[in-house]
């Protein structure tokens, strides 16, 4: 996984409540049984005037001049702000992986929906939560600043706007450690393997029907 | 020890280690894998030479992308027209060929939905953490078990470590007591509850199901509400064990027999909530107030009564939700103030993991019986939930009434909730569907879904549009 550490970067808006996950990435896209190619199909059904199908040439497609990602302005953008209950709906990592491969390293929103947020620590994302007041505000400098780019510290749990203010925000102390240092958490898991066997065993002991096998 | 509620025990009794910051490992007993969510997992596992921690433990099925027709099936994986989706199915079988992972097939009689596959072979057992990389994964916390969705990084996780590291959720209870009008279903109910907590309600909440129609409730009613947790933001969903649980499990081919069948009811009896024990925030709502539910716009909370009206985003003070409800309007095609029943269908689905169950199927065609489809719907289709669902269906005769009012009777998969095979709908259509979701896009580009229940989409398809199934 790819650290995440410090940034600062281009902040692009997706203006409205309860993006769900069909949206970040339509479920045609979902048939890869691949991690990678879904950054051009991010927001698919906004982003271009026709439908997409997997195996399309995206370069050639038409793309919808009103949808905000398609202007120059935000062109390069590394930073989504977003309303509430950003992501809900299905499992789909693919929602993170579109994103982040499109060029997304932050979100930040008043709001996720649980599995959504999960997944993004998984994949190099990081989703920061501030009150709805501040998004507003944010929203509100970005629309009136072309260039608006926002400075994330993770190490600090900061956001730092250009005209000098700073907004705290809340991460799991572990994940935060793993984000920082690209760790995969597999092996750390596995650093707890006698604790899983253990409990295992004693779960045999308890509870055998839970190991009998299915066929 | 203090009072706990259901989730408390269920939490407690699978904490492998407890960790500082709050997070605890927590060891799962059942993984349902499927093939879209899985293929990444698989290859990231063989990539560093890692190897499945309890094979045992995994159960797999071919579902989102099998084709539905019988002729298409007919020859298997094979046979998948798409040959992108032939490819993720053939992937799945592979994955699990070469690891000695239980798979039902495309052409088993046991394949099915994984939702609808779990619980009705016993494979999903009260008191169990199962995992699934599907957000519906909620729907086995009727059976009293802790059941979430996770994304593909945590099926590799889990593949690998038989475990998963998680923060535990707050409690909710969501009561409902009284009685259901008749007419009135469990899709209705978790609609009814939806509409009143919105999606992200239930975001960082376990939810228990509580109150006198939950305990009157069949456990593939429960199963449906349950289903639908996700949908008010909850990853998990569950209803304390009682004998309607242990009815329904007993006997399942999985489900254990003999001594240990008694040793695992005397441990599953203590799956309920202390009387006393302390939840986070409690909802309740009145049995005798829900009315059959019908979804307008493109989020599971935009959902009505039979006999109301569309809302008028011009009386909404808020300006996102203002422009939230335009936005669906413009997408729905519907204009404010419009009536429910003005509103005309061009196809119905039956079928998804929330609805597709022998009683769901029952349910519809009870309606349907001796009527035919109405001529302005296109296309009716019914698709059960599993093999073990159709075969069932089909020694009661129900495929019959189906057939003869106009529908489609269709072979087991996910089909048009989200529309990766071949069944969806085309721009600008409107659906009367069993499914769980009405984002923009969800059945088919462009698409218009609306959420009902099995018995409120069988008499939208005799009427044409939506009707009050309690009159019709």
């Amino acid at each position: 996984m790819r650290k995440f550490t410090q940034l600062t970067g281009l902040v692009a808006p997706m203006d409205r409540a309860n993006v769900d996950t069909d949206l970040i990435i339509p479920k045609q896209f979902l048939k890869s049984i691949k991690r990678t190619g879904f950054g051009a199909n991010l927001f698919d059904e906004l982003r271009y005037l026709d439908k997409g199908e997997p195996g399309m040439d995206n370069s050639n497609r038409p793309l919808n001049p009103e949808f905000a990602l398609n202007r120059p302005r935000y062109q390069g953008a590394s930073v989504l702000l977003a309303r509430e209950n950003f992501g809900c709906g299905s499992s789909r990592e693919h929602a993170p992986w579109a994103l982040e491969e499109y060029g997304f390293r932050s979100i930040i929103a008043p709001s996720f929906a649980d599995i959504f947020f999960n997944n993004c620590f998984k994949n190099g994302v990081l989703p920061i939560v501030l009150s709805e007041q501040v998004v507003s505000r944010l929203f509100d400098e970005m629309y009136s600043e072309e260039g608006y780019q926002l400075t994330i510290d993770l190490q600090q749990q900061q956001v730092k706007t250009p005209y000098g203010d700073t907004f705290e925000f809340e991460v799991d102390a572990f994940r935060k450690h793993c984000l920082l240092n690209g760790f995969d958490d597999i092996s750390l898991t596995l650093q707890d393997e006698d604790k899983i066997k253990a409990y295992e065993e004693k779960r045999k002991q308890t509870s055998p029907w839970l190991f009998n096998a299915i066929s | 020890m203090s009072a706990r509620t259901l989730y408390d025990k269920l939490w407690d009794e699978h904490v492998v280690s407890q960790r500082d910051d709050g997070s605890a490992l927590i060891y799962i007993d059942r993984h349902i894998v499927h093939e879209v969510t899985s293929p990444q997992a698989f290859e990231g596992l063989r990539l560093a030479g890692r190897k499945p921690w309890r094979v045992d433990s995994v159960l797999a099925t071919p579902d989102h992308n099998v084709p539905t027709t019988s002729n298409e099936r007919r020859s298997g994986v094979e046979g998948i027209e798409d040959p992108i989706s032939k490819i993720q199915v053939k992937t799945l079988d592979e994955n699990c060929d070469e690891l000695g992972i239980v798979e039902f097939k495309i052409n088993d009689q046991r394949q099915g939905i994984v939702h609808v596959v779990g619980p009705e072979t016993g494979a999903c057992l009260p008191g169990m953490t199962i995992v699934c990389g599907d957000s519906h994964t909620s729907t086995n916390g009727a059976l009293g078990a802790l059941s979430f969705g996770i994304g593909t990084s945590e099926v590799e996780h889990v593949l690998a470590t038989q475990c998963i590291v998680a923060k535990k959720m707050k409690n909710m209870l969501v009561q409902v007591d009284g009685e259901l009008a008749e007419g009135v279903t469990p899709k209705d109910v978790v609609l009814a509850i939806i509409g009143e907590i919105g999606t992200a309600g239930g975001t960082g909440f376990a939810i228990e199901f509580g109150g006198s129609v939950f305990r009157a409730m069949s456990m593939e009613g429960r199963l449906t509400v349950c289903n639908m947790a996700i949908e008010a933001g909850a990853r998990a969903g569950m209803v304390a064990v009682d004998q309607i649980t242990l009815d329904y499990v007993k006997d399942k081919p999985f489900a254990p027999k003999g001594e240990q069948w008694q040793q695992a009811v005397d441990h599953w009896r203590q799956f309920t909530s202390d009387e006393d024990a302390h939840f986070d925030r409690v909802v309740t709502l009145n049995a005798a107030d829900i009315e059959p539910q019908v979804s307008w716009g493109t989020s599971p909370e935009m959902v009505l009564p039979i006999t109301g009206n569309v809302p008028d985003p011009t009386r909404e003070a808020d300006p996102v939700k203002k422009q939230g409800i335009e936005r669906a309007l413009f997408y729905m095609g519907l204009s404010a103030g419009q009536a429910i029943q003005d509103i005309a269908l061009d196809r119905v689905f039956i079928g998804s993991c929330t609805n597709s169950r022998i009683e769901d199927i029952r349910a519809a065609a009870a309606v349907i019986k001796g009527r035919k489809k109405s001529e302005s719907v296109k296309e009716a289709i019914v698709v059960p939930g599993s093999g073990a669902v159709k075969a069932q269906a089909e020694s009661e005769g129900l495929d019959k009434v189906f057939t003869e009012a106009g529908f489609e009777w269709r072979e087991p998969g996910c089909s048009m909730c989200l529309a990766m095979n071949a069944d969806k709908l085309g721009e600008g259509e409107h659906c009367a569907s069993t499914s769980n979701r009405n984002f923009e896009g969800r059945q088919g580009y462009g698409g218009r879904t609306h959420l009902v229940s099995p018995a409120m989409a069988a008499a939208a398809a005799i009427a044409g549009k939506f009707v009050d199934v309690r009159k019709f």
